[in-house]
């Protein structure tokens, strides 16, 4: 393996690893609020097909944006009108996104371009273009660090660089602004939140709607970033692997965008070398795809410094008698 | 001089569901004054004060703050009127430090450094005026009760609250916390704040207020001058009718040591040491009573004693010793050796609340032979027997399929207290006999524990009640701190010796 | 709220939460420009108007069950197990192994055989996320998900690289023994004298799921088992109280639990592929959580919920087939079932509510 192959790695990780670090981030605002979230998969799914199907139609991958965004928004509302309003079961109501995201995307696909549920492909305008950063050209010369900055850093679509900013964002809003500590405080004890006077109800929902939007930040990048065209099921698990990112970051900002860059760099790998030859063993390409979730449940049986969740996470707010 | 009451509700009523928590009820406080709300648990003295804080609404009423009326639809308005509230249970945020609490909901912008400073700085302000110092760096958690209840204080005391309601406040402190907090309270009223005090216990109503009204099953019957009643008084208007505190019942005449506990110790799941080396002993026919206030070891103590938690030590029924650790350190294992247990919460741990009666007279006895019928249970002989129990306990409605939640707190006790006592156990573990439970069952409940030891049982009675102790028990013993503080007999001891004792203080040398 | 009757809260909230969904699906079936009714009619004539409809019906209908069962047995101790989908795929796995490698005499021992695996294997699968719930306090909800996507790759690994038969492409086993295929519903049917369609995959594991609709009932209901383990899912310091174990209860639970799921694996594996084919499962796990809900978690409610989503499933297909509307409108309906019937069930109670206490009010 030489150095390009690394940087090639590097490079395709950080692709990768950009919707689940959106939607890892989306988890954790919904969760910190006390509102647990296994609908991340749907939104992203439904993102993706509306912000495709809508850039495709218009020709502007700006108003396929938003039309992702949007979309999950919709589904956010009803995850927060089951889970905050009717104060139902939040799992459940998360297992019926997935499934509204995943039959919806083919029904409504289906009739729109008649191409089997998919959507037909994006170029120009339609798709995001990448960008170079300044100097890449220059210091792509410069040994080592060269073609790490031209190759890794640079080169990527906007939402890569969103995607990445919104790291020191969250960390800013969560733990430097008035509404961050509300919010944090709403999924530790709702009811000090009630009884300090602020209304539980409508911060919850605000969480819930940050985490739509940066769910359909990363279902719009699958599809007109990474890809060029919404595929049937095209989120293929990642909203669960975000969510078993979200566990390993122990819902923290920043370690999020390292978990996500880990299990991003494990699908770069397994995606390169469908069987990993280590000279002792040779991993299949089916434990690669594996490890994250492997990795979670070692970290959820707390073997490896557990992972407590916010105390009020899963719980609708009653008051009590 | 004509100054307008700093509160006045008139007709206010709440209902939940079919329950009737506040009947009309009008009263009014004064500024500048401490005035009491007393009555039994359940009497809707917490409801009343949450619908002046805006936490739950009314159904029917009319609010005044300082002669104006006032709508409070929620506690945005209520702290925007200049209301405080500490409930019974805190509604602090565990992991955050005492400063992020004080500031919660009341910070000055949307940036939070700005209103950490100015709360720092006027946090220190307030502890020297009032006495009321904490650490604003410490995390909830990592700090006593006590602590965490000058933090809810100090949040209302922040928000600039001219009324400061405190929900049975001294339910969790010892008799010397209660003490300086009636000393802040007083500097309080001093600094021209109006307090109202809710609380059940008539020595808090004597010493701290000014007046006091009382409430019964919703109602408000009456609002007087502290100064111009006694404490017999208030307690015949608290229940209606003279009440007989003293139970009848002969002189103990104990057997055989039915159980010995040695050096007794319980670490809980924080790591925290409840119970510190207790050593005592019951013996057969007579009842040990264990004061204390609550969260002062007693719980950990009757759970290890019921085979809910682990513990260290010795302990041995009829001379046997029981396992504490392991698999025969269950509650099923403990009720094989007799040993019968009323747990202090019965909602939560003594009943299935979504079960039926019938079925939840079978709770913890699951595996009596009279219940089985090959693979299956019997639910034909659960039935029969339930429907026995409720009888020979006078449970009403005498219905065996309704839930258990359907009953009355009295009745709910009832159906454990026949559970458990109808085992004929040789030992009976009871906490809080009588907590939530109508005048009326308590006599019964009462009776029913006398009956159980004059048949040659030995009882362990926990109950935070002084009263209940002192009428009940043969003996007493007072915990404090996870320890034994010294055992006292009831009719050569007095409420003032044993609260002392309840704070740390033994009797001899004071 | 003010308290429903029971029986409104057991069969008309599930039932107007169920006609809520199909209202929605079928305004769905009309905004992407088709026609309602001819697809309902369409669908209900596909999957009941025949008995070849009738046949897959019947088979989608079994597989429902014994997921539906897996998901209310675990929701009666408070667990919910989304798992279901891994420990069928684990199942079948299990009857694989057993029909492929053991020679049987007859196709009745194989069955016997099939089920005490497909129940082991799922079983197991459950173990793990149980224990590290009882012990550990591990979500099983998370981990059940995570078990789902490691069987997933766990099968691949082992059917692609292990057990496909050297030359083929397909990701499958090869094809099990002549003596371990299933009596079809047909060749039983028409032993009796009914006829039936005999091209269908119904198959004799309907009678096996029948029975054990009748052993949750029995292990719920009238066993100390099902007492424990319902107490144990009211109120856990109620159960330790009572000296009930949490952390054998938890395991017992979902090994149940996920055997029942593992037990779907006789149907489709079994009784229909005949061989373990990647992905066989096709979301029956997932369907499970609507069917238990939709069923209120009873054995009876699984039963007709379980017939009602496998005449979706076979209506869906017909209409996949016939129209140009995809069978995925079949995912829409079940998602918004899940919708109305669970986390919506507070919504749907109070519109129920509404409508049938205020007339009384309007009288009183």
């Amino acid at each position: 393996m030489d150095y390009l192959t690394i940087i090639q790695i590097f490079d395709s990780a950080l692709r990768l690893a950009t919707p689940l670090l959106f939607a890892c981030l989306a988890g954790l605002f919904s969760e910190r609020a006390g509102i647990f979230d296994i609908g991340l998969e749907g939104k992203m799914l439904i993102a993706a097909f509306f912000s495709a199907a809508t850039a495709y139609s218009t020709g502007s991958v700006w108003m396929g944006l938003l039309a992702g965004v949007g979309a999950s928004l919709a589904l956010s509302a009803i995850h927060g009108l089951a889970s905050i309003t009717f104060r139902g079961n939040q799992l459940i109501s998360g297992v019926a996104i997935n499934f509204l995201a995943s039959g919806l995307t083919v029904l409504i696909g289906l009739s729109w371009f008649n191409l089997g549920g998919q959507t037909p492909s994006l170029n120009g305008a339609a798709r995001f273009q990448s960008i170079e950063l300044p100097f890449a050209e220059t210091l792509s010369a410069v040994p080592i660090f060269g073609p790490l900055y031209s190759e890794v850093l640079s080169g990527h679509t906007f939402l890569v660089y969103v995607a990445l900013l919104c790291v020191p964002l969250t960390w800013y809003v969560l733990y430097r602004t008035r509404f961050g500590l509300r919010l944090r405080a709403v999924g530790e004890n709702p009811a000090a939140v009630d009884t300090a006077g602020i209304s539980v109800v409508a911060l919850r929902y605000a969480a819930v709607a940050i985490c739509g939007v940066l769910c359909g930040l990363a279902g719009a990048y699958l599809a007109t970033g990474l890809g060029a065209s919404f595929v049937k099921e095209m989120t293929a698990g990642r909203g669960f692997i975000a969510l078993a990112a979200l566990i390993f970051a122990k819902w923290r900002p920043w370690y999020a965008l390292y978990a996500t860059l880990l299990f991003g760099l494990l699908e770069a790998i397994s995606n390169r070398y469908p069987s990993l030859d280590l000279g002792v063993v040779t991993l299949p390409s089916q434990f690669m795809q594996a490890l994250p979730y492997i990795l979670t449940v070692v970290i959820l049986a707390g073997f490896v410094g557990k992972a407590v969740p916010p105390r009020a996470g899963g719980e609708p707010y009653v008051k009590e008698r | 001089m004509s100054t307008a009451p700093a509160i006045e509700l008139k007709g206010i009523s709440k209902s939940f569901g079919p329950v009737q928590a506040n009947k009309d009820i009008s009263i009014s406080v004064m500024p500048g004054t401490i005035h009491g709300i007393i009555g039994e648990n359940g009497a809707g003295k917490s409801t009343l004060m949450s619908i002046l804080y805006g936490f739950y609404k009314a159904d029917k009423g009319e609010v005044y703050i300082s002669g104006k009326k006032t709508m409070i639809p929620d506690s945005q308005a209520a702290i925007a009127a200049g209301i405080g509230m500490v409930f019974q249970h805190f509604k602090l945020v565990e992991n955050f430090t005492v400063l992020e609490n004080v500031i919660l909901g009341a910070e000055d912008g949307a940036m939070l450094a700005p209103s950490l400073r100015k709360a720092r700085k006027e946090l220190t302000a307030l502890a020297a005026e009032y006495e009321l110092n904490v650490d604003p760096d410490a995390l909830i958690e990592d700090i006593g009760v006590g602590m965490q209840q000058r933090v809810e204080i100090l949040k209302a005391l922040y928000r600039r609250a001219d009324i400061l309601i405190l929900d049975e406040p001294t339910g969790v402190l010892t008799p010397a916390e209660a003490d300086q907090l009636f000393r802040i309270l007083h500097r309080l009223k001093e600094e021209g704040k109006t307090i109202i005090l809710i609380t059940h216990k008539l020595r808090e109503i004597m010493e701290a207020t000014d007046t006091v009204s009382v409430m019964r099953r919703g109602e408000m019957t009456a609002t007087v001058k502290t100064s111009e009643t006694s404490p017999e008084h208030l307690a015949e208007l608290m229940v209606g009718r003279k009440v007989l505190l003293r139970v009848d019942k002969e002189p103990a005449t104990p057997g055989e040591k039915v159980l010995e506990v040695e050096n007794l110790r319980v670490v809980d799941a924080a790591g925290v040491e409840r119970v510190k080396g207790i050593s005592l002993e019951v013996r057969a026919g007579e009842i040990l009573g264990i004061a204390g206030v609550a969260g002062n070891g007693q719980s950990e103590l009757l759970e290890v004693l019921g085979g809910i938690e682990n513990g260290t030590g010795t302990i041995r029924v009829n001379g046997q010793e029981l396992d504490l650790t392991g698999k025969f350190s269950d509650a099923r294992s403990r009720r094989k050796r007799g040993i019968a247990h009323v747990p202090e919460d019965r909602q939560r741990e003594g009943l299935i609340m979504d079960f039926k009666a019938w079925e939840n007279t079978a709770f913890g006895y699951d595996d009596d032979d009279a219940y089985q019928a090959g693979l299956l249970m019997d639910n034909a002989a659960i039935r029969e027997d339930a429907q026995g129990k409720i009888e020979r306990f006078d449970v009403r409605p005498a219905n065996a399929e309704l839930e258990a939640k359907s009953f009355s707190g009295g009745n709910q006790q009832k159906i454990v207290l026949a559970r458990e006592i109808e085992r004929d156990p040789d030992l009976l573990l009871i906490g809080q006999p009588t907590r939530g439970v109508d005048i009326g069952a308590i006599e019964f409940i009462h009776q029913q524990i006398v009956a159980l030891r004059d048949k040659g049982k030995a009882i362990l009675l926990v109950s935070v009640e002084l009263e209940e102790i002192l009428s009940l028990a043969d003996r007493v013993a007072v915990i404090f701190d996870g320890q034994l503080m010294g055992e006292r007999l009831p009719s050569e001891t007095d409420e003032k010796e044993l609260g002392l004792m309840m704070a740390g203080m033994t009797g001899e040398t004071t | 709220m003010e308290q429903l009757p029971k029986w409104v809260d057991l069969v008309i909230v599930p039932l107007v939460g169920l006609i809520l969904a199909f209202f929605l699906s079928m305004l769905m079936v009309l905004v992407t420009g088709h026609d309602p009714m001819e697809a309902l009619s369409l669908m209900i004539s596909g999957a009941l108007g025949s008995t070849y409809g009738w046949g897959y019906t019947l088979y989608y209908a079994t597989n429902f069950i014994f997921t539906g069962l897996a998901v209310a047995v675990a929701f009666h101790a408070s667990l919910f197990n989304i798992g279901g989908e891994g420990q069928a795929a684990l199942g079948g796995l299990g009857v694989a192994l057993i029909c492929l490698f053991i020679p049987w005499p007859h196709w009745s021992i194989a069955l016997l055989a099939a089920i005490a695996f497909a129940g082991l294997f799922g079983a197991m699968w459950a173990l793990i996320p149980a224990y590290l719930q009882a012990k550990r306090g591990s979500h099983i909800v998370i981990t059940t998900i995570m078990f789902n996507f490691i069987a997933a790759s766990l099968l691949n690994y082992v059917i692609v690289n292990k057990l496909r038969p050297s030359g083929s492409m397909d990701p499958a086993t090869g094809k099990f023994p002549e003596v371990t295929h299933l009596p079809s519903l047909g060749d039983i049917l028409n032993a009796v004298g009914i006829p039936f369609s005999k091209g269908t995959p119904a198959n004799v594991t309907l009678i096996v799921a029948l029975l054990a609709c009748v052993f949750v009932y029995y292990l719920i209901w009238r066993t100390r088992l099902g007492y424990q383990l319902r107490a144990f899912g009211k109120s856990q310091p109620a159960a330790v109280y009572a000296g009930i174990s949490p952390i054998k209860i938890t395991i017992v639970t979902m090994m149940i639990s996920g055997a029942l799921a593992g037990l779907m694996a006789i149907n489709n594996v079994m009784g229909e592929a005949e061989r373990l084919i990647l992905g066989s499962v096709e979301g029956a796990g997932f369907i499970g959580i609507a069917v238990a809900l939709m069923g209120r978690s009873h054995p009876v409610g699984i039963l007709f919920s379980a017939l009602l989503f496998g005449a979706l499933y076979q209506g869906g297909a017909e209409l996949g087939l016939w129209t140009s509307i995809p069978r995925e409108l079949v995912i829409v309906i079940q998602a918004l079932v899940i919708l109305f019937t669970g986390a919506l069930d507070n919504m749907v109670r109070l519109m129920v509510a509404k409508v049938l206490l205020r007339p009384k009010k309007a009288e009183a």
